[in-house]
């Protein structure tokens, strides 16, 4: 085992992808020279030249549709779209083309891209910095959306995107860059799909995701000390979702929670929580509780009180311990 | 550039016959209702696809449009399969899914047309990148209509294309309206092939003669394939008809239509051939016969093909 960054977890991702497979380049807004604006692609550059780590203009629809066309001719695109709410402009090739190549033309196409993007607020960047997308993306079919929390989870994560023959949107955590944690130093995968329980637990199922894992593990850390046992699911894919993973806990504890740092409204949270209810409602013994960020833009000094933190799911694993049916 | 040889002009009159009488037999049976949704015609702009890709192997690739019947027909799509995604059938090109606006052929480099205007045109970009990649020699082609170049995409992709010496044509079909709006109204300039001075790209404006844009398109795919970069070709082109077959074009004056169904590219290519001895009066006729009848035997093949069944549904959203 070794310690690395989580920044670094994604270079060394991108780097032995591409050591293994030569159709696979890096492209992007400063990813080349200057090794990626939070120094993502880091010395790539000089490994793999300008040809492989590709410089753009800042141009991210134009790129977003290029990485289309290039993974429809055999390619592998990994594609840095340098924060998510950058991902705004890019929407038509996400959605209309990349997203649709594969179903809408028969199955013909194949259309492997990762897209990369750092998330999340937590950096006082601003309310057009600090954004978590994800749920959009999550909404529209064709699209797989994985969101790691961990060193070990990103770089697994992302080389099994970069391998899979589909579009795959792995979500960063711009506050996660700097974390560190332990990885092997032989080669990896983390499966995309499946989730990860990261804490066990008998009273109730905290189901949670990137920056607020490490939240939700306080959280639990603090309940436990009270008696409280708290189930922590890493859920780490966003779409295609590990319902499986989700049911049998709940089937355990009898009372969900789920906590994501996007807004609440129409966020993952509900997704879960109407899943949920459909098809398990006879093994909940309380009402599911979601903690998510208030529905305003994220503001620039404002951001603490903004965003959602470990207290807010304590008192969320509270009221569904208080309210049961 | 040399001359066409005999053999070339007369297939691509064919080619620009057959594409017509697909239109005028799609727009009877799409009235009769037999074709739902949407679908639009490329009458008057026949002259463009064919010339451009005559210069063209099966193994490049091309993007095109909404009005893309003639790009897939002219690059040489089964016209039987073709016919069978027009109507929705499971043995259609896309398994019956994209039907007029989005016919794609794997096999023959056709990566789809495209129902977002402009959007075609960064998928053509990053098709010449993978070739350029993977130094392959395939060219690529991308073609769209005046209005696709008020998209941004239009400009960060002819941009990007010659910042890398892509070997891509861009090509716009001027016909002088986009969707209902005329061109002096959305552009204040009068050729778009001024706007490819901006990205350093050589761009050149032609008439909707075939002859004339087979030279333009010849020049600019053999600059492509010997690896000095892109080309942006603009044919003054002729929409005869409304955006989508049903379109009443009241925001279009009658004039305006007199004047664009005087440029049949193939009327005068017609005449050329006659004059110059290429065709004689019977072979336009047998033309037109085998034409209507290799039509019709499409039409039959998609009337009886079977739609897909609703078990499909969910098939193939993911590899």
């Amino acid at each position: 085992m070794k310690e690395i960054r989580y920044i670094k977890a994604i270079n060394e991702a991108i780097k032995e992808e591409m050591e293994r497979d030569e159709t696979v380049f890096l492209i992007g807004e400063d990813v080349g020279i200057p090794g990626g604006s939070f120094g993502a692609s880091r010395g790539l550059y000089d490994l793999f030249g300008p040809e492989r780590v590709v410089d753009t203009p800042i141009s991210e629809a134009a790129i977003t549709g290029l990485a289309a066309g290039a993974a429809a001719c055999g390619l592998r695109p990994i594609l840095e779209i340098m924060f998510m709410d950058f991902m705004t402009v890019c929407m038509d090739g996400i959605v209309n083309q990349i997203a649709k190549m594969r179903y809408m033309f028969g199955s013909q196409y194949r259309v492997p891209i990762v897209i990369r993007t750092p998330s999340g607020a937590g950096l006082n960047a601003g309310p057009q910095h600090s954004q978590s997308l994800e749920a959009w993306f999550a909404h529209v079919p064709g699209l797989k959306v994985v969101m790691p929390a961990t060193p070990y989870d990103m770089k697994g994560l992302l080389k099994s995107a970069v391998r899979d023959d589909n579009p795959v949107i792995v979500v960063e955590h711009k506050a996660l860059h700097a974390l560190k944690g332990s990885i092997p130093e032989e080669e990896y995968l983390v499966p995309i799909g499946k989730a990860n329980v990261k804490k066990e637990g008998t009273d109730v199922t905290l189901v949670t995701v990137s920056r607020m894992v490490h939240e939700s593990l306080k959280a639990a850390a603090a309940l436990a000390e009270e008696g409280i046992h708290v189930e922590v699911i890493d859920l780490l894919t966003i779409s295609p979702w590990d319902r499986e993973t989700v049911f049998n806990s709940v089937g355990k504890t009898h009372r969900l929670v789920i906590a994501h740092e996007a807004v609440k409204s129409f966020g993952i949270g509900a997704e879960i929580s109407a899943a949920v209810c459909e098809e398990i409602m006879d093994d909940l013994d309380a009402p599911v509780m979601r903690v998510g960020a208030p529905h305003v833009p994220v503001p620039f000094s404002l951001e603490k009180t903004y965003l959602p933190a470990a207290e807010d799911i304590i008192a969320a694993v509270r009221k569904t311990l208080e309210r049961t049916f | 550039m040399k001359k066409p040889a005999k053999k070339m002009l007369i297939q691509m009159y064919e080619k620009m016959i057959l594409i017509r009488k697909v239109e005028e037999r799609l727009m009877e049976v799409f009235s009769k209702g037999e074709i739902p949704g949407f679908i639009h015609v490329c009458i008057g702009q026949e002259a463009t696809p064919v010339a451009v890709c005559s210069w063209l192997k099966n193994s490049d690739y091309m993007a095109n449009t909404h009005r893309g019947h003639g790009h897939a027909l002219a690059k040489g799509i089964d016209l039987n399969l073709f016919m069978a995604e027009l109507f929705g059938k499971a043995n259609g090109f896309c398994r019956g899914r994209s039907g007029s606006m989005h016919v794609a052929d794997r096999q023959l480099g056709i990566l789809g047309a495209n129902g977002i205007v402009g959007g075609g045109i960064p998928i053509a970009t990053g098709a010449a990148f993978a070739a350029s990649y993977q130094k392959t020699g395939q060219v690529t082609v991308c073609f769209f209509g005046e209005g696709a170049t008020d998209e941004g995409v239009f400009h960060e992709s002819l941009n990007i294309a010659s910042l890398r010496k892509l070997p891509i044509v861009y090509i716009c079909e001027n016909n002088g309206w986009a969707e209902f709006t005329p061109q002096t109204v959305h552009m204040p300039i009068r050729n778009v092939a001024d706007r490819a001075g901006a990205y350093d790209m050589i761009a050149i404006t032609v008439s909707n003669e075939v002859l004339d844009i087979y030279q333009a398109a010849g020049t600019a795919v053999e600059r492509a394939r010997s690896g000095q970069g892109p080309t942006l070709l603009e044919v003054k082109s002729a929409r005869w008809h409304g955006h989508f077959v049903g379109d009443a074009q009241k925001y279009r004056g009658q004039e305006d239509i007199e004047t664009a169904r005087q440029k049949d590219c193939i009327a005068d290519f017609e005449t050329k051939l006659v004059k110059e001895k290429v065709l004689t009066k019977m072979d336009i006729t047998e033309t037109g016969d085998r034409v209507h009848r290799q039509i019709e035997a499409a039409v039959s093949f998609a009337r009886e093909s079977p739609f897909p069944e609703p078990s499909e549904l969910m098939d193939d959203l993911y590899a």
